[in-house]
């Protein structure tokens, strides 16, 4: 064997490992959890779910109804929550504001939760969702692909989902990726 | 007799924590009456991974969404779907993330064979080194001219001191 491709050989592993810490400490370095797992249903069509309302008289929350707002020609967020849930608290503020977005339908689905505690929790909050299904056995949760509340799923006006929000909704989530995502969903 | 009661009684108490350990998730409640549906179902969910805690499968964890799922492939298992059916809707749902063994596809071809191509690779490597090291050893035969020159050296040498000790063949 001549000298230099016996000197390459010799680098190869240092190169290979020197490659492999490269890659491992630039994915270290990012800016990402861990825990977040990528949604399953992204670009699928929302799930078929029919859920009844809060108490006797409201009309529940149903497949139908995400269809139609896409017809209407909007986009919609299916927001998870429960009372029971501290970041939903924290997301409230914020979910209320994008409710007031004109090209926006807000749904909320209650996840396992007591409905008296969920009405006194919104009367003090205020009540951004143009209707509430009620998930008491967190079945519609399930056929989401949740894994806890709060979580949000954006369907464009076709009815696919397009964008999962994993835990609370935050300020920088929303300009950098949800304002951006409903300008080119409503264009 | 005093001192003595406090080891046993710390010892009882690790054998039950050990206890409490070993014991799964699974609650009374949750299981099938037909014990072949339920040893399929605990199979399953050895295999599901519980999407709260991540690296405990839903058999082994106390999560709530873990029950949930224990007790939604039970209600499939017994309406008749097959072990695969049952899988099949949670990564519909879930992704492959739901399946503690991921499964054999392109994207996991590195995965699955990354640390048997690297031991070849390996192999491959210490064959090469040690058939140049063969080869190394043995030396190409001298030529006649070279032959010639040694046996003059040697001769030389043999006429002069000999080295104390040593021969020369």
């Amino acid at each position: 064997m001549t000298l230099p491709s016996r000197r390459i050989l010799f680098l190869l592993p240092i190169l290979l490992f020197a490659g492999v810490a490269a890659y491992f400490l630039l994915r270290l370095g990012e800016d990402r959890d861990p825990s977040q797992i990528p949604s399953a249903l992204i670009d699928r069509p929302v799930p078929e779910f029919s859920l009844p309302g809060m108490t006797a008289t409201d009309r529940g929350l149903t497949h139908a109804d995400v269809m139609r707002t896409g017809n209407e020609g909007k986009v919609t967020i299916v927001n998870f929550f429960a009372s029971w849930c501290l970041p939903c608290r924290a997301e409230h503020p914020l979910l209320s504001e994008l409710a007031q977005h004109p090209n926006v339908a807000l749904y909320g689905i209650l996840y396992k939760d007591e409905p008296a505690a969920a009405a006194d929790w919104l009367k003090e909050l205020g009540n951004p969702y143009a209707a509430i299904g009620n998930d008491a056995k967190g079945r519609t949760g399930i056929d989401f692909g949740i894994s806890g509340v709060p979580e949000s799923f954006i369907v464009d006006r076709a009815g696919h989902i397009r964008y999962r929000q994993w835990g609370p909704l935050d300020q920088p989530t929303i300009d950098k990726t949800i304002m951006p995502l409903l300008d080119e969903l409503t264009k | 007799m005093r001192r003595r009661i406090f080891p046993l009684g710390c010892l009882a108490v690790l054998l039950l924590w050990a206890m409490i350990g070993l014991a799964q998730a699974v609650e009374p409640g949750e299981m099938l009456a037909d014990p072949a549906l339920e040893a399929r179902a605990r199979t399953i969910s050895r295999d599901i991974r519980c999407l709260v805690c991540q690296n405990q499968s839903i058999d082994d964890s106390q999560a709530d969404l873990a029950h949930d799922l224990r007790v939604l492939i039970r209600e499939r298992l017994t309406a008749g779907d097959s072990d695969a059916q049952v899988r099949a809707f949670l990564v519909a749902r879930y992704g492959d993330f739901v399946l503690l063994e991921p499964p054999l596809k392109p994207k996991t071809y590195l995965l699955w064979f990354g640390p048997a191509a690297i031991f070849l690779l390996a192999l491959l490597a210490i064959a090469l080194y040690f058939r140049r090291r063969r080869s190394e050893a043995a030396p190409a035969a001298l030529t006649p001219e070279e032959q010639a020159h040694l046996r003059a050296l040697l001769a030389r040498d043999g006429e002069e001191a000999a080295p104390p000790g040593g021969s020369a063949p």
